[in-house]
């Protein structure tokens, strides 16, 4: 099982340098911005994530990095060096990529052995390499097939080995296992963890699905449309979204729209609609009187009652719906405004024995602190 | 399994039979003891052995290969390198032009590429021989490599180039450990392909040899020009054979290959 | 340090990719434009007893050369009838032979588009073996068929279809058969290829709508398969406007076209710049057809990718 590892935060410490700088990129294709004045330091030995929709610029972000692209404005700093000139067969930097991209015509050795053999490396050195390579991703069987002659989970695992044969600073994974069914995904999501805690090498991830990044990376970057939303652990943007973007891109969650008045010390009321009792929040964040805001509150914080509970938020609604996923269910409630609560609940009885079923009236309730005070 | 309607089964009959039965009645006539092609006298292979006595015949055939070989070969790398150009250089100053270089030779009719060509030569003072020849025969056949190359570059995974670059291969090196064994068989194909045009020019090389080099297209002409002449049907069957040789055993070998290539991979998907 | 382009992507090393570049299209320009440019020259030159038989030459001083030249040739060909009677004779003919390939080939390459899936391999190296023979050879086949003592009256005389032999040898008819054989698998390929890319649900889409097979083919099939037919009647049309070795073999005396008229004018009567005003000619009519044949290679191209 991989460590959670909480001292390891190198982002906290501002003696680390970081491995990796964007210091106000900018990238364009024609008129067309796909990286906007983007900044953002990511350090050594980090699985980093960069996640978002398509066209987000992730992919950009990865391809100037390898370079295959350059920015249009901006600096590029690996290893405090801007790597700006440097093409990407000079850099120590390496790609898994999203096809793969293993040469049809060479056995799986000499996929690996690639890399190694352009630096010239004594033929010793490269058997040695390339077996440890093999037996890190459990390939030693294939060694001689050929692409075509080995599955798909298969040949993502020389794609792998192939790209940490050179032991490079950097390595970037391209939508790695989006070609893997569900189970498989998730196994190799785990050996990728193993894998960069072993060997000790930066991984950049590039992916569109959010419960991906959360599983592997020490931190993730939510990006939207060329521009970074939130940088943070996956704890933080989960339970601390800075904004209802980052909020409703990852996970589920229930976002009410209304105005702040201050009511305490970082404890805030919050009128969301015309003569209900105001909700209550606590907020580090400093809210103007009358500011507009967003509260974001996630589905598995929110309880559902029969009765009015004795909480800090409480509100009448009637079940429109349930989504019965096995473990859990989902319980969407509509409030008499019309905005629609979702409350998730583990399921400890049997269905059956259920305690509240469509149109019945009920209670949602969470606490002051269960929910994320937004500005934006 | 579709199965064809009659029109479509008379079709394809009628089809064949229109392309084959020409060969093959020179086949047959090949083989006739008369000289008189068209009453058949009894079976014979007497001008298959006059036919080999020729010496014109033979040193024009070798001409003809020598020629082939070279102009095939040259074209063959520089027709590649348009490919490459064309596909992967992107812009740059008198690409048009250059398209419109490389498509025209394809339509354009012979009697005026050869007689463009035999000009330039005469105005650089350059003598006519197999040198002239195989310049002219590159000329024209490199831009068919070209289409045959380029329509391969245009399916070609181009991460694969970039994978090679990213583990450190020179642009030139990825494109000589990647990209070139795997478009091998256009490549080949279009090397095939520019020999055979050379092989089977007239006209260009009417226009274009000297007195020391005669090739086997213009001495099958001179005998042809009179009429049909018996020799000339024990040359065309014995091309034919060859031909039909070469492109039955590529279609087999080809087809072989293919099996072989989905069967390693219903193997390999069964796995794991 | 490399070059950034527009859009910040590195060149292949700019020395290397300007070699690139370089070598083939020097080639093209010198062995290709090139001598259009000498075949204009001496178009607007005169005939001459000697080696070459042509005046003025570079030799006679540049400017020398650029003020005796004149259209005279240009002249002579709009004024002597053989000419431009050859040019509308080989447009008639190879607009026909076009046409009647099209007919011929249109029914072969749809049925090999719709033939059992295993069979194409082999159907497409049978259209494709001719096409590796010598074309000069299976043109000569001809002359053994059509003669009046050749294989087709024997045949049609044995089997009582008609008394005595047709003369289809040195005759336009020849050479619409010769051009048509020769050019079929040019025009085949192009409308295979262009029918096998063709999704057969459209033509069950058309007939669940209530249309008939015929229509079904008529108003789909066909306008989804014009890029082959395009292609291939250019392939046909343009080389065949041209064509030397065909008319010569199977035409008579009275078959004119161009590219006969070019060559003879060339070799029997040495008279190199009428050759050339021909040619220059030729290829003037020629360029149109030339620049839309290229466009629609390009278009069918990117299409592909």
């Amino acid at each position: 099982m991989p460590l959670v590892d909480s001292v390891f935060a190198p982002w906290d410490d501002s003696d680390q340098k970081p491995l990796i700088r964007f210091r106000n990129v900018t990238k364009r294709f024609g008129d067309f911005t796909a990286i906007d004045n983007l900044t953002l330091d990511i350090f050594a030995q980090e699985f980093f994530a960069l996640l978002g929709p398509s066209g987000c610029g992730k992919t950009t972000m990865m391809r100037m990095l390898a370079g295959f692209e350059n920015p249009t404005k901006g600096a590029i700093e690996l290893a405090g060096q801007d790597i700006a000139g440097v093409p990407p067969n000079k850099r120590a930097v390496n790609m898994m990529f999203q096809s793969y991209a293993l040469f049809p015509h060479l056995t799986v050795q000499d996929n690996i052995a690639f890399g190694l053999r352009r630096e010239s490396r004594d033929s010793n050195f490269i058997s040695e390499r390339v077996s440890e390579m093999l037996k890190l991703t459990r390939l030693e069987k294939f060694a001689r097939r050929k692409p075509h002659q080995i599955s798909g989970g298969q040949r993502q695992r020389v794609a792998l080995a192939r790209s940490l044969a050179k032991a490079p600073k950097l390595l970037l994974l391209d939508e790695p296992l989006g070609a893997l069914d569900a189970k498989l995904r998730e196994a190799t999501q785990f050996e990728l963890m193993d894998i960069q805690e072993k060997t000790g090498t930066t991984f950049v991830i590039v992916t569109h699905d959010q419960e991906e990044a959360m599983t592997v990376a020490s931190r993730v970057a939510v990006m939207d449309e060329g521009r970074i939303m939130q940088v943070a652990t996956p704890e933080k943007i989960y339970e601390a979204p800075n904004s209802v973007y980052v909020a409703d891109f990852i996970g589920d969650v229930n976002i009410i729209p209304g105005t702040a008045k201050a009511a305490g010390p970082d404890h805030y009321e919050i009128d969301w609609a015309e003569g209900r009792e105001p909700l209550h929040a606590i907020s580090k964040k400093d809210f103007a009187e009358g500011q507009s805001c967003h509260l974001a509150i996630r589905p598995e914080k929110v309880a559902i009652h029969a009765e009015h509970p004795a909480a800090d938020n409480a509100v009448l609604g009637k079940v429109l719906d349930i989504a019965y996923l096995g473990n859990l269910s989902t319980y969407h409630v509509q409030l008499p405004t019309g905005e629609i609560i979702k409350a998730q609940v583990a399921n400890t009885r049997r269905v059956s024995r259920r305690d509240y079923t469509w149109e019945d009236q009920v209670w949602v309730s969470w606490t002051k602190t269960a929910g994320v005070l937004l500005d934006q | 399994m579709t199965r064809l309607s009659l029109f479509n089964v008379v079709s394809l009959t009628f089809g064949f039979v229109f392309l084959y039965v020409p060969m093959l009645i020179l086949v047959i006539y090949s083989f006739n003891k008369s000289k008189l092609v068209t009453v058949w006298a009894g079976f014979s292979t007497k001008w298959y052995s006059e036919l080999l006595a020729n010496d014109a015949f033979l040193d024009a055939a070798w001409v003809t290969v020598k020629v082939a070989v070279l102009s095939s070969s040259i074209a063959t790398v520089l027709g590649t390198m348009a490919a490459y150009v064309l596909v992967r250089g992107g812009r740059f100053f008198g690409r048009t032009l250059f398209s419109g270089m490389i498509y025209a030779p394809l339509v354009m009719p012979e009697v005026i590429t050869g007689l463009s060509l035999l000009l330039l030569f005469i105005g650089m003072g350059l003598d006519r021989g197999v040198l002239t020849i195989v310049l002219a025969h590159t000329t024209f056949s490199m831009c068919f490599v070209s289409v045959v190359v380029s329509s391969r570059l245009m399916t070609f995974d181009n991460s694969l180039e970039e994978a090679a670059l990213d583990l450190g291969a020179s642009p030139l090196e990825a494109f000589r450990l990647v990209t070139l064994p795997i478009i091998a068989p256009a490549v080949i194909s279009g090397w095939l392909l520019a020999f055979t045009l050379s092989l089977d020019d007239l006209v260009i090389a009417a226009f274009t040899s000297g007195p020391s080099a005669t090739t086997l297209p213009m001495k099958i002409w001179s005998s042809v020009r009179l009429g049909v002449s018996p020799e000339i049907n024990a040359l065309s069957t014995i091309l034919i054979a060859m031909v039909t040789i070469g492109v039955v055993a590529a279609s087999l070998a080809s087809k072989q290959a293919a099996l072989r290539a989905k069967r390693d991979e219903q193997k390999a998907a069964r796995m794991t | 340090m490399g070059q950034l382009d527009k859009n910040g992507r590195r060149a292949a090393g700019p020395m290397k990719r300007a070699i690139l570049i370089a070598m083939p299209y020097t080639w093209l320009l010198a062995l290709f434009l090139i001598p259009f440019a000498v075949v204009f020259k001496i178009s607007l030159s005169d005939i001459e007893l000697s080696i070459p038989p042509y005046t003025p030459t570079m030799k006679d001083g540049l400017w020398n050369m650029l003020s005796r030249l004149d259209f005279e040739n240009f002249v002579f060909l709009t004024q002597d009838d053989l000419y431009w009677k050859a040019y509308v004779s080989s447009l008639r003919i190879a607009l026909i032979s076009t046409v009647l390939t099209l007919v011929v080939g249109y029914p072969i390459a749809y049925a090999m588009a719709r033939a059992p899936e295993q069979w194409r391999p082999t159907l497409l190296m049978l259209v494709i073996l001719p096409f590796w023979t010598s074309f000069l050879i299976r043109v000569y086949a001809w002359i053994g068929i059509l003669s009046n003592e050749g294989f087709l009256n024997k045949f049609l005389l044995w089997i009582g279809l008609i008394n005595e032999p047709l003369t289809i040898l040195n005759t336009n008819a020849a050479v619409f058969i010769g051009i048509v054989y020769t050019y079929l698998p040019f025009m085949i390929l192009p409308i295979y290829s262009a029918l096998d890319r063709l999704d057969g649900s459209l033509i069950e889409a058309a007939e669940d709508l209530g249309c008939s097979r015929i229509k079904a083919f008529w108003l789909i099939t066909i306008p989804l398969s014009r890029n082959g037919i395009i292609a291939g009647c250019f392939l046909v049309f343009i080389p065949a406007l041209g064509e030397f070795v065909i008319p010569s073999l199977l035409g008579g005396s009275g078959t004119l076209m161009i590219g006969k008229v070019l060559f003879e004018e060339f070799f029997s009567n040495r008279d190199w710049p009428v050759a050339s005003a021909v040619a220059v000619v030729l290829l003037l009519i020629l360029i149109i057809p030339i620049v839309l044949f290229q466009h629609n290679e390009q278009k069918q191209a990117e299409a592909d990718t």
